[in-house]
């Protein structure tokens, strides 16, 4: 019986640790950037970059993180070039945001090179997630 | 005139063609889209546009800059791009027996690799008397919206009882 029990409890653990490595939530994504070595994150820091301009030299307009998910967070967004409708980031309303390490990685990646015109440090990255994660 | 000889001809003749297309997997649009990965990596800012309607060589470059993709980025990481891009090739229009990706190709020529499907000769010409003034509209923006004015997009069937443009109607000539 007890060595069924642990059976048992090893599938269930390895499983969680498979859905973990699968997904993974936010807070994993962010202990990534601090052993890549950033410190602790601040939401208010993300804050200030998400709205802060950023001149493209090419069309000579201003970007920030607004320009395609709007004023406000909770209400979606629309894709600044194609229209294209993008739901609210928001966790109070959308609870699938920010619950896919992979997905999280490839938009950080697109929307800081194209916004700020470069990658984001992984204290860049931490301090965006934190602001989000409080919506 | 033997009419007997000549409607026995035409039958077998609408079987073989029949057969053939089956065979193939032709249609008379272009083959839909028929890959999760692509539907939800390619589909995300825009209409999932179908492998049969650029030839492989447009589908390589354009896989080849995703970092600049029409001033937008829209990066993958290397096993994706490649699953992507081997999904684009063996479907692309060059390699599709169906009837409107025969027409688009048969358009382009020899060498040419056009990034755009709107830029597409046949495509260009099917489109010159689609009212300038709709493309303000803020429901359509471009031409490369497909699905806002072709309704059946999603299907591969881009035929003109499909169409219903936004502000302006259903498309009859
Ligand atoms: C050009 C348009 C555009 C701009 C500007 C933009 N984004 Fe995005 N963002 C998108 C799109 C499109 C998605 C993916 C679609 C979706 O999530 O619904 C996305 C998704 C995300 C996600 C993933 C959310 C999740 O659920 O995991 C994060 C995080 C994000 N963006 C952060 C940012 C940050 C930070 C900025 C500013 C540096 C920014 N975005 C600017 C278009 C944009
Ligand atoms: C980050 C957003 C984004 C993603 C992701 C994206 N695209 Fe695009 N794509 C665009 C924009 C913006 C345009 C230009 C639309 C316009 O001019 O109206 C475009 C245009 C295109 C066109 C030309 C359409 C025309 O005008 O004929 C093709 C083909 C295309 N994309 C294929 C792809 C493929 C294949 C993928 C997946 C590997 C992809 N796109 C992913 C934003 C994106
Ligand atoms: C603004 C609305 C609009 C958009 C956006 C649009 N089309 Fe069209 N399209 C039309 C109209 C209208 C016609 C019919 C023109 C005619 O023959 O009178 C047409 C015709 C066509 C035809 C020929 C149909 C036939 O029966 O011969 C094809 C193929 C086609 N479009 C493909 C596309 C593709 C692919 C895209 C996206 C890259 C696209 N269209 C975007 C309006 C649009």
């Amino acid at each position: 019986m007890k060595k069924l029990v642990l059976m048992l409890s090893t599938v269930v653990l390895s499983l969680a640790i498979n859905m973990q490595a699968q997904a993974g939530n936010v807070e994993t994504l962010q202990s990534e950037y601090q052993a890549a070595g950033a410190g602790n994150f601040s939401a208010s820091n993300g804050e200030k970059m998400w709205v802060k301009n950023n001149l493209d030299k090419k069309s000579g307009k201003q970007r920030n993180c607004q320009t395609c998910h709007g004023k406000v967070l909770t209400q979606s967004g629309k894709h600044a070039r194609t229209g294209k409708v993008i739901e609210p980031l928001a966790r109070s309303v959308n609870s699938e945001r920010l619950t896919d390490i992979k997905f999280m990685k490839k938009w950080l990646k697109r929307n800081c090179k194209w916004t700020i015109g470069r990658e984001c440090s992984a204290q860049e990255k931490g301090d965006f997630l934190e602001y989000l994660k409080g919506q | 005139m033997n009419t007997k000889l000549i409607s026995k001809m035409v039958m077998s003749g609408a079987l073989l063609m029949m057969a053939i297309s089956a065979n193939a997997g032709g249609g008379s649009g272009v083959a839909p889209v028929n890959n999760t990965l692509y539907a939800e990596e390619c589909g995300t800012c825009h209409f999932a546009y179908q492998p049969g309607l650029l030839p492989e060589r447009s589908w390589r470059k354009l896989m080849a800059g995703l970092d600049d993709h029409f001033d937008e980025n829209a990066e993958l990481d290397e096993v994706d791009r490649l699953k992507l891009e081997n999904y684009l090739v063996t479907y692309a229009g060059d390699h599709s027996n169906y009837k409107r990706s025969k027409k688009l190709m048969r358009s382009i020529r020899n060498g040419d690799a056009p990034l755009r499907i709107t830029m597409i000769p046949y495509l260009k010409k099917e489109h010159r008397e689609v009212p300038k003034d709709v493309l303000k509209n803020e429901k359509i923006r471009s031409l490369s919206n497909c699905d806002v004015c072709h309704r059946t997009a999603q299907k591969g069937d881009f035929e003109e009882r499909g169409i219903d443009i936004p502000g302006y109607g259903k498309w009859e000539d």
